[in-house]
């Protein structure tokens, strides 16, 4: 049987405020343990929630990103379920009336085109501590860090528009390109800054009923999402195909040993018994305050894609990546400002640099080489000074440290001839070395001559310790050896 | 000393009759020798009250304070006090000792009033008798077999018995009013929002109020003076000015118009406690006031809507009662649920786990429409009420309980009973209204309140007539016997 795929997905995106949703207490990550929890955030008896106006902000700037309804009123509510380290006993999050109604993210499908995947709602809630279970205070324990208890976070929920791993992945970044871009998240999946729980359902292809889902939390990475996605299917169309039945139920997938297992089912959940919040008021959003923020919306990805293509003339695929961070399209955009080609300068920023971060795990805050020398470096090859190879020996020493481009340059004595003079006379000594393969080269029919080009190349750059001018030293070739054919013809 | 109003005792501290150290060292022993048989003051902060009186006699003799510099109050132990033992008369919390202050506490100390210590109440706010507190039941000053009525019986008992020039309370569903009117004193349950709950443990929050309890309502406005105030830690503290409710206590009553609902005079109302209050409408009629008929049709759905919401917020509100951070942690647990079902059980008594699992039930899926959304829906109604009412009338006032206290054990395996003894005064909490009980007689030797219902942060006319009925009459002076 042919199976259709289904899935939803629930993001978790930290919002990036100085401090807690409901007190004053730092969100600053990797402090000391309950450092950053102050009587409200421990639950105190008499304490008393006041909302964050930046998080409320942060939010209605996703509404607006999104193209979404935006009530002019939203409710928080009580979810009642006991848990260490939730401190009140509940969490105080939106159930009925979200501060962000139905909207919109526009995706790039694999033929192509597009696709547009429709979001239920985005609600404000806080987040729970940590319970820690490994740890020095010893292994009858567990401890509770609640420094994360009170983050603020929306938590967007799409409708089951999307068909695959591969779109949920293409999503997900887009949403991900989409809260840092309005600057209302880190972006640190690592630190759990962005953490989906996935909805998966199959069924047969064609048919109108879901299937029933099953819901894997807390994934932080794209590539555990896709993991997550691609085993889950699997798993469910087998279990179908051996005549069994999906049981709903919450499961967990860990990374790192690739296993998938249950954490509870359907009839083990909890009855949270929601009710609005009588310590908190209903928050209320005027148009003014819509307006200001929509006049202040910073650029967004399809907007900075559209733009970097407009004026950069750069490949569409090498804009996608570029737009999809904001700290990486600015960095783009300094280094096109030092060089005279913005070609070069997306390849070399979306191939040499990215890949050279990725091999070695930094993040491009962490860049050893930034934005201003990777455009001097490329200016160097646009003016012929150096080579496209010897600028990755230039890459190399400025990564590591021995110095800027042009002293780099300057200190090695990588310059490249460029003297035509003096490029003429280096060719025609290579040639009149090498009779040899100048006849091999005449005896070649003429459509083949050029994969014989390479042995007097690889000749003429050694003869030049590397230095000759690739590009002119390659015309100069050509000129004397078809000057050499013409006369041996006379 | 201790039967001065705040105001002669704010003279005879500014004209050096006496000292804020010599004023808190006469409560104290008071306390120390009347307490024993009310059992209405469960904490004494006898060292910080003499150091703070004498910073307070500092700034009175630089000619500096307010009306409350160098005065004794005593705090219901709702209120978190710094350093001081906050125990909401629970087992629970008998071991915590807040970091902080509530904001009430922190307006009082800022007016240089002397903290005497923490009042006794029922646990967490939760009983009409006082009978509920893990530290034993507070006595009737009246009559010491009989309850002193809750949850603030241990601030309306101190008052009566003058360990203290007057004490803060609470109030949910009649909590102030009705302890008041039980021991003969005048207590003011302000507007929802005048006062802060920053501090104050949470009971229901949507209907919990801070208030005073004193000896008048002259000493009720000084005291609402200080405790009312905006604060941006309460998200349901009101932003609004604050009167001066002194320039107004004097303020003719003639041509006020006092609204009488007929449902507060109805079949479960005492004869002799209804003579009483038909006393004071009739002098308040001798001052000018025209008494009105008016109807609250909604009256008898006020008891039933409450304990929905009160309830359904409690089992929330409660819920950080857990065992984990602070407040009582049974021995030896053997797991995580073993903890939380044993510090729970033992650390709540029964009337607070009876009100948990009432409200746990109510927002349960499946019963929150039969319950919760149908107690907000009748709240709506109770509220459009008073609405409808004060379009008629200034203020409105009936009976503040339906009968005198009543003697120790007589409700107390009938929770149903209890809870009608709120009966009159629940309604002004769901509507957010202000409330005042001021004692209108006795009945059989105990005394008997009157209920005010104000409208929306008219706290003021409230005062005003309280303060004009007791210039006209004597009954706020009545006072138990064997005190001195």
């Amino acid at each position: 049987m042919q199976w259709e795929t289904v899935i939803g997905l629930e993001i978790h995106v930290q919002l990036a405020t100085a401090t807690k949703i409901f007190s004053g207490a730092s969100t600053r990550f990797g402090g000391a343990a309950n450092s950053q929890a102050c009587a409200i955030d421990l639950a105190m008896p008499g304490t008393l929630p006041v909302l964050n106006a930046q998080a409320v902000d942060f939010a209605l700037m996703f509404g607006l990103a999104i193209d979404a309804d935006i009530p002019m009123m939203s409710v928080f509510e009580r979810k009642n379920y006991f848990y260490p380290d939730l401190p009140k006993g509940y969490q105080t999050t939106q159930l009925d009336k979200p501060i962000v109604g139905a909207g919109r993210v526009t995706i790039a499908t694999a033929d192509g085109g597009t696709k547009e995947i429709r979001i239920h709602h985005a609600h404000l809630e806080e987040d729970a501590g940590k319970s820690l279970h490994e740890g020095d205070f010893g292994s009858q324990y567990s401890a509770i860090d609640l420094n994360r208890a009170g983050t603020p976070l929306i938590e967007i929920v799409t409708e089951p528009d999307l068909s695959n791993a591969t779109e949920a992945v293409t999503f997900a970044k887009k949403l991900h390109a989409l809260v840092t871009s309005l600057g209302i998240c880190d972006g640190r999946m690592a630190e759990g800054s962005l953490r989906f729980d996935v909805n998966v359902s199959v069924r047969p292809l064609g048919s109108e009923t879901l299937g029933t889902r099953t819901e894997t939390k807390n994934l932080n990475s794209f590539k555990f999402m896709e993991e997550a996605i691609v085993r889950e299917v699997a798993r469910q169309i087998d279990v179908l195909e051996d005549g069994g039945s999906i049981i709903q139920q919450t499961r967990l997938y860990n990374g790192d040993t690739k296993v998938a297992r249950s954490m509870r089912s359907k009839e083990e959940a909890n009855d949270y018994r929601y009710f609005p919040c009588p310590d908190l008021l209903p928050v209320v959003i005027t148009e003014a305050r819509l307006q200001r923020l929509r006049d202040a919306l910073p650029e967004l990805p399809d907007a900075r894609v559209a733009r970097l293509i407009e004026r950069y003339a750069i490949a569409a695929k090498d804009a996608q990546i570029l737009a999809s961070d904001v700290a990486l399209a600015n960095y783009f955009e300094t280094v096109a400002k030092h060089c005279d080609d913005p070609r070069l300068a997306a390849n070399w920023t979306t191939g040499e640099l990215i890949g050279r971060l990725n091999g070695e795990g930094l993040e491009l805050a962490e860049s050893p080489i930034d934005a201003e020398q990777l455009g001097i470096l490329i200016q160097r090859i646009g003016d012929q000074t150096i080579s496209g190879k010897m600028a990755k020996q230039v890459f190399d020493g400025v990564w590591s440290g021995a110095g800027e481009v042009d002293q780099i340059i300057k200190e090695r004595g990588l310059k490249q001839v460029s003297d035509s003079g003096a490029l003429e006379q280096l060719v025609a000594d290579v040639l009149a070395k090498n009779p040899a393969m100048i006849d091999d080269y005449l005896a070649t029919e003429e459509g083949r001559r050029k994969k014989k080009l390479g042995g007097f190349m690889g000749q003429i750059m050694q003869a030049s310790k590397g230095q000759a001018n690739p590009q002119q030293v390659n015309q100069i070739l050509l000129a004397q050896l078809q000057s050499l054919i013409q006369s041996r013809g006379d | 000393m201790h039967n001065m109003s705040i105001a002669e005792l704010g003279l005879g501290l500014r004209s050096k009759t006496f000292s804020s150290r010599e004023l808190t060292e006469h409560f104290l022993r008071r306390i120390a020798t009347l307490n024993p048989r009310y059992n209405a003051v469960i904490t004494v902060t006898e060292e910080s009250a003499l150091a703070s009186a004498e910073r307070s006699d500092e700034q009175l003799r630089n000619g500096a304070g307010g009306d409350l510099c160098g005065i004794p109050v005593l705090h219901k132990d709702i209120f978190c006090t710094r350093n001081v033992r906050t125990s909401c008369g629970s087992k629970m919390l008998d071991n915590f000792i807040p970091p902080y202050d509530a904001t009430v506490v922190e307006n009082f100390a800022d007016a240089g009033a002397v903290m005497l210590g923490k009042t006794n109440m029922d646990e967490f706010a939760m009983g009409s008798s006082n009978e509920t507190s893990f530290y034993g039941p507070v006595k009737n000053p009246w009559d010491i077999t009989r309850v002193p009525g809750g949850s603030s019986g241990g601030s309306a008992a101190a008052v009566a018995a003058r360990l203290g020039a007057a004490a803060t309370a609470t109030d949910t569903g009649g909590s102030i009013r009705q302890p008041a009117a039980l021991c003969g004193v005048s207590g003011l349950k302000p507007t929802y929002g005048r006062v802060s709950r920053w501090g104050m443990i949470a009971f229901a929050s949507s209907l919990d109020q801070a208030g005073p309890i004193a000896k008048s309502a002259e000493d009720c406005a000084i005291l609402l003076q200080c405790m009312a105030s905006y604060d941006p830690r309460d998200s349901t503290s009101v932003e609004r000015a604050v009167p001066d409710y002194r320039a107004t206590l004097n303020d003719s009553v003639a041509g006020v118009k006092i609204g009488i609902p007929k449902e507060y005079f109805s079949d479960g109302l005492d004869p002799s406690v209804e003579a009483a209050v038909m006393d004071s409408l009739a002098a308040l009629r001798e001052l000018g006031a025209e008494l009105v008929d008016i109807s609250l049709p909604n009256s008898h759905l006020s008891v039933p809507a409450y304990y929905v919401i009160a309830p359904a917020e409690a089992s929330a509100n409660l819920s950080r009662f857990d065992g984990v951070r602070y407040g009582h942690r049974c021995d030896n647990p053997v797991d995580l649920e073993d903890m939380y079902r044993r510090s729970r059980a033992e650390g709540f008594g029964e009337e607070v786990q009876r009100r948990i699992l009432i409200g746990s039930y109510c927002l349960s899926a499946g019963y929150y429409d039969a319950y919760y959304r149908k107690a907000q829906q009748v709240r709506q109604l109770i509220r459009q009420d008073f609405v409808n009412a004060f379009e008629q009338v200034d203020i409105i006032m009936g009976p503040t309980c339906p009968s005198p206290a009543f003697k120790f054990g007589a409700k107390g395996d009938d929770p149903v009973a209890m809870y009608l003894e709120d009966i009159y005064t629940i309604a002004t909490n769901l509507a957010g209204l202000p409330g005042m009980s001021v004692p209108c007689g006795l009945v059989d030797g105990n005394p008997a309140g009157i209920q005010l219902i104000g409208n929306y942060f008219d706290e003021a006319s409230l005062l005003n007539v309280a303060h004009r009925l007791q210039q006209a009459t004597d009954w706020h002076k009545l006072q138990p016997g064997g005190l001195d």
